[in-house]
């Protein structure tokens, strides 16, 4: 488990972290979302003890990290794929990690196997592709067999096959009941990978809620109409009762209607459709307008909440909400 | 052991037809599935910093390279020195036949910084210290293992070296009237220089660690070393001629020459003297590299 609590980081005029309290648990994925330069990878280095927070508190199952005795053993990290010397081979890289924390050298030969890389162990790290750099660096993670998981961007610059591995990895992990969090800067890798959903925007918590709550809140199904006479079909949909909604491309939108009753509605006033089409607005969308939303709320200083997205503020996530988090989701 | 192997059947796998509630992860319901790691729990100390160290030391070629010139060097100049005086034959009497080591080890000495920078500092330049860091949150004691590991490699290089080559050179010179070397000689010659070497690249490696780049580090040491006595050189003005014998006096090239007695000037550091300067040097900036380790973002 890892508790923020208040946790700010400032460089100069600028703060990269502002504020953030939240909890990782043990037993899930739980996803860092944000777009890039939203403090995400300052916040992981703040956890681990490598960067000095301004402000607040982060803790390790109750511990500081420079309090572990063994931090390897606690919390394995994967932060970028170069946090190794290219001149040293995989296997000394991993031995001089393993000796620092007391680790047993077989260990060694395990975490190179499970990663895939017994093969290439005596050869130097920078003669490693990307993929195998970022391999190496779980098997870095994996070494102390720790109960907290970190990965910062860990797919990034990675095959198919590479991402499904870790795909499965993170969640295998997490099935064993250990704490898996893993940044990323991509809402479709962490709508397959995560059971819980952490939003970073400008350094501050947009959003702190479970997958399934963040998909059911923010995946919009509304109906696309394009027609040569749109303020006939305009008027003919106010008739029914239905609000449209002009798209930019002049298209009308209506949210959360049926396409049969608009098609019949048209076709009744006599009103020739060009296009008459079910949408679902993706995560990605949703993401961008909740990060997108954060910016422009700090841009202007309106009343709080003014141009706040829906229910997926940090407050509106209360404790008792938090009891039924659903994990059905990933059934798609 | 215990590292997953994917794919691994999830405890709390989701039923397609379950309400979210019910497919829910139980860590609630069930006492928190905290995983628990079959690896013994060791308290870690600074003989496991050292081990992790000696390892990674060991374990790039620089290291070799850095040690490879540095004995080729001080073995090579001082044997070529010992040659060529011993086929000149001059008069050497009274003169210390150690002392044609010095340009071999000054020279050497450059390799002996390179080594000492690179053992910090190229940490900070392939992104490896945050991984370091993150294995060994105690950021004085990776400085004290860095500290320790290096020290004691360069010292027994460079005894090893300089008593190798003084040796050849004791021999060489035999004939030639020069004096037999006495204890003291020898002391001051092998363990003396061994120590002063090695605290210049302790020195280094603090550098290292301060400026956190190695070829600016480089550059600041090699300028240490030379720069006084350039300078010096160049003040003709009398002056500044004060400045200038201190210039010489405790330049680096000087302060090594008084382990073999021919300092090029008659006051200044003599005996050990150059051993405590130094000591004392390396002590202070040990104590604000540590100092700024603790207080700076990795």
């Amino acid at each position: 488990m890892i508790e923020l609590e208040g946790l700010t980081k400032r460089y100069g005029e600028k703060l990269a972290v502002n504020r953030l309290t939240f909890t990782v648990r043990p037993g899930m994925v739980t996803g860092f979302l944000g777009p890039n330069g939203a403090g995400k990878s300052t916040t992981m280095r703040m956890m681990l003890g490598l960067d000095r927070p301004t402000a607040g508190d982060v803790r390790i199952d109750g511990q500081h990290y420079d309090g572990l005795r063994d931090p390897l053993k606690y919390i394995g990290a994967l932060l970028d794929a170069k946090g190794m010397h290219g001149g040293r081979s995989a296997f000394n890289h991993l031995l001089c990690l393993a000796q620092s924390n007391g680790i047993p050298k077989s260990r060694v030969h395990e975490v190179l196997d499970t990663v895939g890389l017994t093969a290439v162990a005596r050869k130097k790290a920078k003669g490693f592709s990307l993929g195998m750099g970022q391999r190496l660096g779980i098997a870095g993670a994996l070494l102390g067999d720790p109960r907290i998981l970190m990965f910062d961007e860990p797919v990034n610059g990675l095959d198919p096959e590479g991402i499904h591995w870790i795909r499965t990895l993170m969640k295998s992990l997490a099935a064993q009941g250990r704490t898996v969090f893993v940044s990323s800067h991509l809402m479709s890798e962490m709508a397959l990978t995560a059971d819980h959903l952490v939003v970073i925007g400008q350094g501050r918590l947009l959003a702190d809620t479970s997958m399934a709550d963040f998909i059911r809140q923010n995946s919009r199904s509304y109906v696309r109409i394009r027609s040569p006479q749109p303020e006939q079909l305009l008027d003919a949909l106010s008739g029914a009762g239905i609000i449209a909604v002009r798209a930019v491309d002049g298209a009308l939108e209506v949210d959360g209607g049926k396409p049969e009753h608009i098609g019949e509605l048209a076709a009744q006033h006599q009103v020739a459709l060009h296009e008459l089409s079910p949408q679902q607005a993706s995560l990605e969308e949703a993401f961008m307008r909740l990060t997108a939303e954060s910016v422009e709320y700090h841009a202007h200083s309106g009343p709080p909440g003014a141009g706040r997205p829906d229910a997926v503020t940090p407050d509106a996530v209360t404790p008792a909400s938090r009891q039924g988090w659903g994990s059905d989701w990933k059934k798609g | 052991m215990s590292t997953p192997q994917p794919p691994m059947p999830q405890q709390a796998a989701p039923q397609p037809s379950m309400p979210p509630q019910q497919a829910a992860p139980n860590w609630q319901a069930a006492p928190a599935p905290s995983y628990t790691s079959p690896i013994p729990i060791v308290r870690t100390h600074l003989g496991h910093a050292l081990s992790s160290e000696w390892t990674k030391i060991r374990s790039v070629r620089s290291t070799m390279w850095t040690l490879g010139v540095f004995v080729l060097l001080v073995v090579g100049i001082g044997l070529a020195a010992g040659a060529a005086v011993s086929s000149s034959s001059p008069d050497l009497s009274g003169e210390n036949p150690l002392s044609l080591g010095f340009f071999g080890l000054l020279l050497g000495s450059m390799c002996i910084i390179t080594l000492g920078v690179l053992t910090t500092a190229s940490e900070y330049g392939t992104g490896m210290i945050r991984t370091t860091m993150t294995a060994c949150p105690s950021r004085g004691r990776v400085l004290a293992a860095k500290a320790i590991v290096f020290f004691v490699v360069a010292f027994v290089i460079t005894v090893v070296s300089a008593a190798f080559v003084g040796f050849a050179q004791v021999a060489m010179l035999d004939g030639t009237g020069a004096d037999e070397p006495t204890g003291d000689d020898w002391l001051k010659g092998t363990v003396g220089i061994g120590l002063y070497i090695a605290l210049l690249g302790l020195l280094s490696l603090i550098v290292g660690s301060l400026v956190r780049h190695s070829a600016g580090a480089i550059t600041i040491m090699i300028g240490t070393v030379l720069a006084p006595l350039v300078i010096a050189m160049f003040m003709f003005s009398e002056s500044l001629s004060d400045l200038r014998d201190a210039l010489f006096e405790y330049s680096i090239p000087n302060q090594l020459s008084v382990f073999y007695d021919n300092s090029l000037s008659r006051s200044g550091p003599s005996g050990w003297d150059p051993l405590w300067i130094i000591l004392g040097v390396t002590a202070v900036a040990f104590v604000a590299a540590y100092a700024l380790l603790e207080k700076r973002d990795v």
